[in-house]
């Protein structure tokens, strides 16, 4: 059951990755996350913001980003959404060190992957790109509450 | 996000401060390679001291430094580099890249020793 939700729509200038991921991290903290978890969510909504600022608008400041958060009691998902150019080749764009740009380190999915539980990429050339990401409570909060009377 | 920077012998530092992101990206890169460039600075170190945060972004400006610096047969090196970022530093495969040192002034000692042992 959602106990907890968000959304949140800005232009796709740089200033705003700032203002995705603590706004997120904002959000996640209302849950048992400890610090080191909120840091990990920060660094994934940052790729997946820049992503779509970068790529998806390719450096255009008009373009839209839609970023929305729920959390239950299991996991915070987060869902980001462009609605960029998409990406043609969704498999080669997840592989490390495989960005257009050499100043880049092509590392934007590894880092989402390797911070959340689970990634989720649906994109379609023209039309834009929603990344979701799914990162889960701490078990000892998913196995039930002993609660006080 | 802010930086500062000065020049000790060969060596150009570069004192990040803030958030290391996407914003302000461009600008430091620019700003750091007219240094290099107007310095005719050997060797680079990013002094992370008062960094609270960096993403791929941030990184890839110390990487690009990296290479351009390395390229001209100089080094590069990190300092002060704070815990709550090294997880983000160890995937990006950084530290296999350029030596970490706790501090400024001991990545200069270690960059000067070198220069040293220089072959002549």
């Amino acid at each position: 059951m959602t106990s907890n939700r968000m959304s949140l729509e800005f232009l796709s200038c740089s200033e705003n990755v700032g203002l995705a991921r603590v706004a997120v991290a904002a959000f996640a903290s209302g849950a048992d996350f400890n610090l080191n978890d909120l840091e990990e969510i920060k660094v994934a909504v940052s790729e997946a913001v820049s992503n779509a600022i970068i790529h998806g608008y390719e450096g255009a400041l008009t373009g839209t980003v839609r970023l929305a958060a729920s959390l239950s009691d299991e996991a915070l998902e987060i869902v980001i959404e462009d609605a960029g150019k998409g990406i043609p080749d969704l498999e080669q764009a997840m592989l490390p060190g495989t960005g257009s740009d050499p100043e880049r380190l092509g590392l934007g999915f590894v880092f989402m992957r390797s911070f959340m539980d689970d990634v989720d990429v649906w994109t379609e050339v023209g039309r834009g790109t929603r990344v979701k990401l799914l990162k889960s409570l701490p078990a000892s909060k998913t196995t039930g509450k002993v609660v006080k009377n | 996000m802010g930086y500062l920077m000065r020049k000790e012998g060969d060596t150009l530092i570069v004192k990040v401060n803030g958030e290391f992101d996407l914003h302000g990206a461009d600008f430091a890169r620019r700003d750091i390679d007219i240094q290099i460039k107007a310095q005719g600075t050997k060797h680079i170190l990013f002094d992370l001291g008062g960094l609270t945060f960096i993403d791929s972004s941030g990184l890839g400006v110390i990487l690009g430094r990296y290479r351009r610096i390395s390229e001209n047969g100089g080094r590069a090196a990190i300092s002060g580099a704070p815990a709550n970022i090294q997880k983000v530093m160890e995937i990006s495969g950084l530290p296999r890249l350029m030596p970490f040192f706790a501090d400024s002034s001991a990545a200069l000692r270690e960059l000067g020793q070198r220069e040293v042992r220089r072959p002549l």
